[in-house]
């Protein structure tokens, strides 16, 4: 049993079927806690209907800074069993769990009750019909926070802020359905968590996919297209209202071909330019992407990754686009990939990406996913970080049209329209330094030594990846299972395993010098991923010089690296 | 329709041509095209920085780079996403369009619909031969059924595509037809789709002397000035394109649309933002 800070943490899935409001409820319990000085993770996990079937919001509680699933659940709250055995996966219960389930929704299903945990069944069907426009989902609430500690004030003030003051009857109802709910609690133990009363300093609550619009928006971006898809619509609508206020605009593509153009066009008159889609979507792109690296257009495409290959599982997470991402261009075509190590650094990597798109005058793919994309979190405000982002401009008008000149850092002074004496013709075909077709090898060398020049001589500084601790162990990772292994590793550190953690941020281009340093001392590397065939391992080992003893741990989606599961790989990786 | 005030400067023809030869056919109609989008800039005089032409692949679509003014040459059949997204983020520009029967109507067709749809201020002009050029002789949408072909031996048997007819149901706001021979009669058609306001669309018969033997003598005996004016009206515009011979030529459709051109709202800087993340 891994002993570990996420013990200090405490974990509550709340399900139900279409309607029940149980996203609804699990949003406000979060927003309550987080009034009482708790931080927090919210995911959400749902049935493929286009409204109602089942769901469940799954709510980890901590007064330290959380930002990935625990490794079990304190408490199951079922408002009732329909379908809920599609979930038996994604709910991992055990003899100290609490199941509370009500009576009048029939026969406990056995995965549940077969799990051992403790059973507290409470009419909250009958409850809740005992108020006027009474609510099961607020019955439930009132339950869990009396169980946690929570005071119901803080829950009636979330559920006011969440309805809104402008509805007195629906507001009462629920404020009786909470106290109902409260009152009629099972009085069994469940581990306390301190509440240290309303933050001091100021926190955010906040999805991946929205840090990740919010983070573009920081780095320039003015200007996005994109075509409906999840797990990624939310950056878009997101953006769709808050691009407009800050100078840009969006449009809806008729498809991903267009998006991605779009966006290339829009680049092209000086836009920095974003398009967010998933799998399906950026197989559909890239084509364009290779336009985009042939005639130096600056644009970030988000690709918010999900159960693959095809259709897969649209709402459910892997990161299985690194090769798409990495090699599925035509011909030589060098970009850069980055992947967000967690919720909160969605807002981070998508500023820095859009600076890198926009500097380096190629296209970025960040590789986000639906566990960081569609989960929210509470956490400390992000510090403000700026970057000396710039696009290479002509200096004066006139001053020539050498949009492709084979500069020494690779990087050409690119003129938008409007620049008087800058024009030229962006071009996929190859082309000279002023962007004349050409078909002569001089010209086709020339042009992809200098591509290659300009992210092979960038100085990608210390972003490329986060690195913490020592130890003749490392584990190595990228992307979203960055934060579960963080945690595996604290706890492996609190148990005497000295173990380095290196999650990279920079995919690609390689950083071979830059990963030979941090794996200096270094005798066994487990390379830790989530998805079927080890793509992440496959990529280092083609790439980088590691160490002798790699054990590559790559399992696919569409459940979570739990941080218990990653502390028994590093437990093992220090035993073998 | 370009906001820019024209400062007052005379511009030449020659103004918008580049130092870059063609690799067209001698005799393609595409070098007459050429010759009428640069006498229609000189006519518009916008400075060459002013103005940018986007393509996609084929032959029509080597056009930007023998022009003096911005050119995006991009991947096939996405000539018109690139514009959309040019034009949106830079209303100020001009923006026009040059694509062909393959580029445009085949693989770039459903960005034809939404393009039309969106009644965005572009001017997309398609050279339609009737046939892919550049990967030699292939049949395209607009190609007779019975046309014989390598790739369609003894013919497709198929429908040609009507462009003119798909771009009034789908809301092209100015939809007109020239043909490559008159030099004049197609850079005045250039003039007045760029200057009227939305999306405009300008089908050039354009023969290809190499692949497609029967047009460069043969069109130039059927082409002929449509008889009757232009309409505003959507369904007299239906009729008259279901049932005219396709080479009816001059502006045959004129609407009133507004086009679409989303602005922002506000200046703010993204800190303004925050609110709706603090706690």
């Amino acid at each position: 049993m891994m002993k570990s800070p996420s013990e200090a943490s405490l974990s509550i899935v709340l399900t139900g079927s279409g309607g029940a409001g149980v996203m609804t409820a699990g949003q406000i319990l979060l927003d309550a806690a987080t009034n009482c000085g708790l931080y927090g993770f919210m995911t959400r996990s749902t049935g493929p209907q286009i409204r109602g079937g089942e769901a469940a919001a799954m709510i980890r509680l901590s007064s330290k800074p959380v930002q990935s699933p625990g490794d079990r659940f304190d408490i199951l709250l079922a408002l009732d069993f329909e379908n809920l055995q599609r979930f038996a996966d994604e709910l991992p219960l055990d003899s100290a769990s609490l199941i509370i389930a009500d009576p009048a929704a029939g026969e406990m299903p056995g995965f549940l009750s077969n799990t051992g945990a403790a059973i507290g069944l409470v009419p909250m069907s009958k409850l809740a019909k005992g108020v006027k426009g009474g609510r099961i989902a607020m019955v439930a609430l009132g339950i869990l926070a009396r169980l946690i500690c929570l005071p119901e004030a803080a829950i009636i003030a979330a559920v006011a802020a969440s309805i809104g003051r402008k509805k007195p009857e629906a507001l009462a109802a629920s404020e009786a359905a909470v106290l109902l709910g409260a009152s009629a609690a099972p009085d069994v133990a469940v581990p306390k968590l301190p509440l240290p009363g309303a933050p001091e300093q100021g926190r955010w609550s906040i999805t991946g996919n929205e840090a990740t619009g919010f983070g573009a928006l920081k780095g320039g971006v003015k200007f996005v297209a994109g075509y409906p898809i999840t797990p990624a619509t939310e950056i878009l609508e997101w953006m769709a209202h808050a691009l407009p206020k800050c100078g840009g605009v969006l449009v809806q593509a008729e498809d991903e071909l267009a998006s991605i153009n779009m966006i290339m066009g829009a680049s092209y008159g000086g836009a920095p330019s974003l398009t967010a889609t998933a799998g399906p979507g950026l197989s559909l792109m890239i084509e364009s992407l290779g336009l985009a690296v042939a005639s130096e257009i600056p644009v970030l495409v988000v690709d918010v990754m999900r159960s693959g290959p095809s259709t897969g599982i649209a709402t459910k997470s892997e990161q299985s686009d690194l090769n798409i991402a990495v090699y599925g261009l035509h011909g030589d075509a060098p970009h850069v990939v980055t992947a967000p190590l967690s919720v909160g650094d969605c807002l981070l990597t998508a500023q820095w990406s859009v600076h890198l798109a926009e500097t380096l005058q190629t296209p970025v793919i960040m590789l986000s996913d639906q566990s960081l994309g569609q989960a929210r979190v509470v956490i400390d405000r992000p510090e403000d970080v700026a970057f000396p982002t710039k696009r290479l401009a002509p200096e004066a008008p006139g001053a020539g049209n050498e949009r492709y000149a084979a500069t020494e850092s690779g990087i050409s002074p690119m003129a938008i329209p409007g620049f008087p004496g800058g024009q030229y013709t962006a071009d996929g075909l190859t082309h000279n330094t002023r962007g004349t077709p050409s078909s002569q090898a001089k010209d086709h060398v020339g042009q992809l030594d200098k591509r290659q020049r300009k992210l092979d001589a960038f100085d990608f500084g210390a972003h490329w990846a986060e690195i913490d601790g020592e130890g003749e162990l490392a584990v190595l990772t990228w992307g979203s299972t960055s934060e579960p292994l963080r945690e595996a590793v604290a706890a492996a550190r609190a148990g005497g395993i000295k173990v380095k953690l290196i999650a990279l941020r920079l995919i690609a281009p390689t950083q071979p010098a830059l990963l030979a340093a941090a794996l200096e001392g270094v005798k066994r590397v487990l390379v830790i991923e989530q998805n079927h065939t080890g793509q992440f391992w496959r990529y280092l080992r083609a790439h980088y010089d590691l160490p002798n003893e790699v054990i590559p741990i790559h399992c696919p989606g569409p459940l979570p690296i739990r941080p218990g599961e990653a502390f028994a790989h590093i437990q093992e990786g220090a035993r073998a | 329709m370009n906001m820019i005030p024209n400062v007052g400067k005379a511009f030449v023809p020659a103004d918008y041509k580049s130092a870059v030869k063609p690799v067209w056919c001698p005799g393609c109609g595409d070098h007459s095209v050429l010759i009428s989008f640069q006498r229609a800039l000189a006519e518009l005089a916008f400075p060459p920085e002013q103005v940018a032409i986007i393509s996609g692949i084929g032959c029509s679509s080597r056009i930007p780079a023998y022009t003096n003014c911005y050119g995006f040459h991009g991947v096939h059949g996405r000539s018109l996403a690139l514009a959309t997204g040019l034009k949106v983020a830079r209303p100020d520009l001009t923006v026009l369009v040059a694509s062909g029967d393959g580029d445009g109507f085949s693989i770039g067709g459903n960005h034809f619909l939404h393009a039309c749809r969106r009644n965005i201020d572009l001017t997309y002009v398609v050279m339609d031969n009737r046939i892919y050029g550049m990967t030699k002789g292939q049949p395209s949408p607009t190609t007779e059924p019975d046309w014989d072909t390598a790739i369609a031996p003894g013919g497709t048997g198929l429908s040609p595509f009507h462009p003119l007819v798909i771009a009034l149901a789908s809301g092209a706001n100015f939809i007109a037809r020239g043909f490559a021979g008159d030099i004049g009669g197609c850079a005045k058609l250039i003039v007045d789709a760029v200057r009227t306001p939305g999306f405009s669309f300008v089908q050039i018969l354009s023969p290809c002397v190499t692949f497609r033997d029967d047009q460069q003598k043969g069109w130039k005996n059927l082409v002929h000035a449509a008889i009757v004016p232009e309409t505003d009206d959507p369904s007299r515009a239906a009729r008259r394109l279901m049932t005219d011979d396709g080479f009816n030529t001059g502006v045959l459709y004129r609407g009133n649309r507004k086009p679409y051109q989303p602005m922002p709202l506000a200046h703010h800087t993204p800190s303004h933002l925050e609110t709706e993340f603090a706690i």
